[in-house]
């Protein structure tokens, strides 16, 4: 490695975008915040542009760089840095404040601040006219720090450092209009909620630190690796914790209800934290300890079972749902689960991919749902929208590309994406068909109620009272076209027609070559085929009830109400967790720990050591009469106590006491 | 007769004149409501317990207790200097001296 890639950089600009704006931006000028809101994640952007040059082979860009003292290659990751002052050294405990940069890290990076700078130049005309615009900046910028931290993060500890900012950037910015009881809420459920799949991460934590001695990725690595026969016991004990922090930031059953509700924080924030990249770090997380999971069948099946699971429930309940951004929520769930689902197979790689592309399009989606909201006046239910074609025609045309991309058709992203993660379950064996089968449902699935959306919004007659239509500004057109760009060509990246391809073997030093690929080409072929198929179909289905026949979900809905009312109300999962274990804890925490234990035990403590003092005091009180001889008179008797205590032999008064024959004294006394 | 002259006095005298100008003090500072009395008798207890001082000093030939009863006499002039001014700005407030009547510090 020659020089130094000033990884450390990467976290600290938009930190200090965050410090800057947060502390004194509502002194600043507008033009001002802006500028360093967007300044940071730009420049955060270039030095992982810089240090993943050697990616794209940008020659003559290099030489310029490394004149400005940037020298950087791709020579030989994984690069790391390391704080010189170290970070925790308490015994045998040493973990460091370091940096890992390898293929994962680097690819993830660029997703983060790419995705991320486009995302804050949309913001910008987004939340042009709202009060908190230096706040929002400020929140924003704080969450790039904390997810570049959580990705560069050499060891658990980091990682978990930047998973509980991520997280409470989180809560922020769904709680960004505070003043609305339903936003606040949902920033506190969200927040608690993820609180449960932290409690499972850190238990992971401590277990690694048990059993390996270390928390450093590279160390457990190559301890497993130096123990091939180690599978099982406490390692599925570890991978399933780490599992059950993944379920929760990524919104993966049981703990994906935060994530629909997350919608009542500004679109932007959708896009960033709620869809490309915060709900990401639990596949990202997985497939950074993927040597565990590699050590544990079992926990590799818990992992496909739950992503396969979430997959096809989130995408039957988006089937329903009307709000433009809770289709795209569920949507987001489902495509979560697509990831775990490659992850559970040990697709890593192709997980990765979908992660990659699955960001593009669906931010893109989001971005342009936050389009329409923001054109039409806050309105978010599909049933008011339709007709927006006309009005909106870049709108259009770039969710055109996003629900084509996301519905997995060629040659959009989400095409080889999905593929590469259906053609892996499929040749994962028996419990593979069934995996492939649920991903197959999904897909067409996500094909219907995509199409459905388009149809709603932006095909048909104007539905809602047409108000007057706001221009959508430059500054979020801009991103979506480069989104739609990416959207489009992301799709290639993997180098190949079919499957991972380039991108696997890109990736295979950090995560590890698929063994085991029983495949053909001409399977891949097949199977992408049927892909393609059953997205068609979504998109007939689609288009026969909500163009053709626009009366017909209604009559349908009508002959099956007990099936529609179970997806129009989620399953009742929030109604279920309502039950029995909010009410519960309520209850709980109402009657044993308010009333029992903090005002009867606690309270009443207090109560009676203050009323004995209060009593003594009013007892004792009389003495300081204000009478100075009085005092002298106790001073004196004082005195002279201690003298009598002092003067008198005490033990000899005692002996001649005890001496005394009291029997003889009391026969004398009769 | 002339042993009486040539004999030295017995220590004990000495601390029992102590104790009863202690107690004379003492009684004093206690019974009476002039505050000058009253102060008079601060002055007494420290007197006797200066002649303890210089009793012991002598029977043990240590020069301590000296030093020390000059250092009673220079606080308990300092001490004379203040409270006599207190007692003075006292009188020129409340225009009394009884010191039942001087009783604001109470709660």
């Amino acid at each position: 490695m020659n020089g130094s890639l000033h990884l450390w950089m990467i976290p600290l600009l938009p930190f200090a975008g965050f410090l800057i704006n947060g502390l004194l931006g509502r002194r600043l000028p507008k033009w001002l915040v802006t500028t360093v809101a967007l300044l940071a994640p730009l420049a955060a952007f270039g030095i992982v542009l810089n240090a993943a040059r050697g990616l794209f082979g940008m020659g003559p860009v290099s030489g310029l760089l490394a004149s400005l003292g940037f020298p950087g290659s791709l020579g030989s990751l994984p690069y790391s840095e390391t704080c010189p002052m170290g970070w925790i050294n308490i015994g045998t405990l040493h973990v460091d404040f370091s940096f890992v940069l390898d293929q994962l890290s680097l690819v993830m990076l660029l997703v983060v601040t790419g995705v991320g700078f486009l995302i804050h130049v949309y913001s910008v005309g987004y939340m042009g006219d709202e009060e908190g615009y230096a706040r929002y900046f400020s929140f924003l910028n704080l969450f790039l720090f904390f997810m570049t931290l959580l990705v560069l993060a050499g060891n658990a500890l980091l990682m978990f450092v930047g998973w509980e900012g991520v997280g409470l950037a989180s809560y922020l910015l769904i709680g960004f209009w505070f003043q609305k009881k339903s936003a606040a809420d949902a920033g506190k459920k969200a927040f608690i909620v993820n609180r449960i799949g932290d409690v499972g991460f850190l238990i992971g934590i401590f277990l690694l630190l048990a059993n390996f001695g270390t928390l450093t990725f590279s160390e457990i690595g190559a301890q497993l690796g130096a123990n091939p026969g180690w599978t099982g016991g406490v390692l599925t004990v570890i991978a399933l914790c780490l599992l059950l922090g993944a379920t929760g930031k990524s919104a993966q059953l049981p703990l994906y209800i935060w994530l629909p509700d997350a919608m009542e924080g500004p679109t932007p924030v959708s896009a960033l934290i709620h869809a490309a990249t915060m709900v990401t770090a639990g596949v990202y997380m997985i497939a950074r300890t993927h040597v565990l999971f590699d050590h544990s069948p079992f926990a590799l099946g818990v992992v496909a079972a739950v992503g396969a699971a979430t997959a096809l429930f989130a995408a039957t309940i988006a089937l329903v749902q009307n709000d433009i951004k809770r289709v795209l929520a569920y949507s987001t769930i489902s495509q979560l689960g697509y990831m775990f689902l490659g992850c559970g197979v040990a697709a890593y790689s192709a997980a990765i991919f979908h992660l990659v592309t699955h960001s593009f399009f669906k931010a893109l989606l989001f971005l342009a749902a936050g389009a329409v909201i923001h054109s039409i006046g806050g309105e978010q239910d599909l049933r008011k929208m339709g007709g927006l074609r006309k009005k909106l025609p870049v709108t259009f045309a770039v969710t055109t590309i996003g629900v084509l991309a996301i519905a997995g058709f060629f040659p959009f992203a989400g095409f080889f994406s999905k593929d590469a993660i259906l053609y892996a379950a499929f040749t994962q064996g028996e419990n593979g068909r069934v995996l492939w089968f649920a991903g197959l449902v999904t897909a067409l699935l996500t094909s219907f109620y995509m199409f459905r959306l388009w149809y709603l919004a932006f095909l048909g007659k104007p539905r809602g009272e047409s108000g007057e239509h706001h221009a959508t500004p430059w500054s979020m057109l801009g991103p979506l076209v480069i989104l739609t760009a990416l959207s489009i060509g992301g799709g290639w990246i993997s180098g190949a027609w079919m499957g991972v391809g380039r991108f696997g073997a890109y990736l295979a030093p950090a995560v590890g070559a698929r063994a085991a690929e029983t495949g053909s080409a001409h399977l891949e072929l097949m199977l992408s085929i049927a892909a393609v198929a059953v997205a068609l179909v979504g998109w007939l289905a689609a288009d026969l009830l909500y163009r053709q026949k626009p009366a017909r979900p209604e009559q349908l809905a009508a002959t099956l109400p007990g099936g529609y009312k179970l997806l129009a109300n989620k399953y009742y999962v929030d109604e279920f967790y309502g039950a029995t274990v909010v009410k519960p804890l309520l209850v709980l925490s109402t009657y044993l720990l308010d009333w029992v234990v903090d005002k009867a035990l606690l309270g009443g403590t207090a109560w009676l050591l203050g009323g004995i003092a209060t009593l003594a005091g009013a007892i004792l009180q009389r003495w300081q009469s204000g009478n100075i001889r009085s005092y002298a008179a106790w001073l004196a008797a004082g005195a002279a106590a201690v003298l009598i205590f002092i003067v008198v032999p005490w033990p000899a008064v005692l002996a001649s006491l005890s001496a005394i024959d009291f029997s003889t004294v009391w026969r004398g006394i009769r | 007769m002339n042993s009486l002259f040539t004999q030295e006095v017995p220590v004990s005298w000495y601390l029992l004149l102590s104790a009863v100008l202690f107690s004379l003090g003492v009684v004093g500072f206690l019974i009476k409501r002039n505050l000058i009395t009253v102060f008079m008798s601060i002055e007494l207890m420290l007197n006797a317990v200066n002649l303890s001082f210089v009793t012991f000093a002598h029977e043990w030939h240590a020069v301590k207790g000296q030093i020390f009863v000059f250092f009673v006499m220079m606080v308990a002039a300092a001490e004379a200097a203040v409270g006599l001014a207190i007692i003075i700005a006292v009188f020129r407030a409340r225009a009394t001296l009884a010191v039942d009547r001087i009783d604001l510090m109470k709660l």
